[in-house]
């Protein structure tokens, strides 16, 4: 899966988080969070494994988080990642 | 003795805030939607959302059953919500805007096909048909009798009324609905759900709606507001008097089984199975709030 646009996914509201995906070369993921003294390391083994599970070795992945679960953080991740893209198949077995 | 759904907690499935806490409340069962409660632009993100939610152990810890509702299978969205939900691990499919039996069967197919690629046991997903429209209400009998995934049939009032051109009042203009598809819930031996109650502030209607579906013999009711549960479950409560009798019966059909007498008395009263049921309803509606207050 490779990243083609910029995109977007999730809001800024408490228990969520926002994620924002553009083309690049690397592979680079940036994260904010209220949180992220407590819980940054959990979030940052969540995001790469959701990545990984996706296929993704390239992109710049920005994450403002606002204290989301670990399920809220994968589909925001996921969407975000889909939608840049461009991709409509899911594969669910690789996401569960 | 059946799950007991008095209430059915709708969410939407875009909302991470919700989808995160409303276990708090302990709903009887939780409704993700995918329908309605979701824009366009937001299908997606909603989806997977939902996906990824109903895989948390604490609905099943709590004892909430999880159900989704997906859109229409006419729309683009409605195949994709199935298996999103399936996958997931849901308890139950509701079906919006429900008007035949058909529609079941074709949902069927779907299910089973899905079942099989996930490795979950055929038969497990259920069903829920919401019925929304006059053909569906005339149709309430043949739906509710269409699967044996189906565990209940449920009223939603505002496309209904739209299709009936009226809209809510006192009651009246849901009444041979709510009869309608409580009488086919009936036939079929699954449950009935009334309509969510809108007006989420006005206590008092709320309660007097609750008492109008619990008399006229309603399971629960679909709900859009986590305050609305404690009353409704409240409301549900058996008396400490209905308590006491249905103990009664219970003890009274125990030692008549052991004793092996083919017919029970209770105070010169014959005890028989729908009394029996009924009394086991008691009691677990006792055991899961109490007494009704």
């Amino acid at each position: 899966m490779k990243i083609v646009k910029d995109a977007i996914a999730g809001t800024l509201e408490s228990s969520d988080l926002q994620v924002k995906v553009s083309p690049q070369k690397q592979l680079e993921i940036v994260i904010h969070s209220d949180v992220i003294h407590q819980f940054g390391d959990q979030i940052t083994i969540i995001v790469e494994d959701t990545l990984k599970k996706l296929g993704l070795t390239e992109g710049l992945i920005i994450i403002e988080d606002k204290g989301a679960l670990d399920c809220v953080i994968k589909a925001r991740v996921e969407v975000a990642v889909l939608r840049g893209s461009e991709v409509n198949e899911l594969n669910w077995r690789t996401l569960k | 003795m059946n799950k007991l759904r008095r209430s059915m907690l709708f969410l939407p499935g875009s909302n991470a805030a919700m989808l995160s806490t409303a276990f708090v409340y302990k709903p009887d069962s939780i409704m993700f939607d995918l329908e309605d409660a979701v824009s366009l632009r937001e299908k997606d993100s909603a989806r997977l959302l939902v996906f990824h939610a109903l895989q948390l152990p604490i609905y099943k810890e709590f004892g909430i059953e999880t159900i989704v509702r997906i859109n229409s299978l006419k729309t683009e969205f409605g195949l994709k919500d199935l298996e999103a939900a399936i996958w997931g691990g849901v308890d139950a499919i509701r079906l919006p805007k429900t008007d035949s039996a058909e529609e079941i069967h074709e949902l069927e197919v779907h299910i089973e096909r899905i079942e099989k690629e996930c490795g979950r046991a055929i038969g497990s997903t259920k069903i829920v048909a919401a019925i929304e429209s006059a053909i569906g209400v005339v149709n309430a009998v043949s739906i509710a009798q269409s699967s044996p995934r189906l565990i209940g049939i449920a009223i939603a009032a505002f496309d209904y009324l739209v299709d009936m051109q009226t809209q809510r009042g006192d009651g009246s203009e849901l009444f041979y609905a709510r009869c309608a598809v409580l009488h086919a819930a009936r036939v079929a031996g699954i449950d009935a759900f009334d309509a969510v109650y809108s007006d989420v502030d006005n206590d008092e209607g709320f309660l007097k709606e609750v008492e109008l579906i619990r008399h006229l013999g309603f399971n629960g009711k679909s709900l859009i507001n986590p305050r609305q549960i404690l009353p409704l479950h409240n409301a549900y409560s058996p008396t400490q008097e209905e308590v006491d009798y249905a103990r009664q019966v219970i003890a009274a059909a125990e030692e008549g089984e052991k004793r092996g007498l083919g017919v029970i008395s209770l105070d010169g009263k014959m005890i028989d199975n729908p009394i029996i049921n009924s009394a086991r309803r008691v009691i677990s509606r006792y055991e899961a709030s109490g007494v009704r207050q």
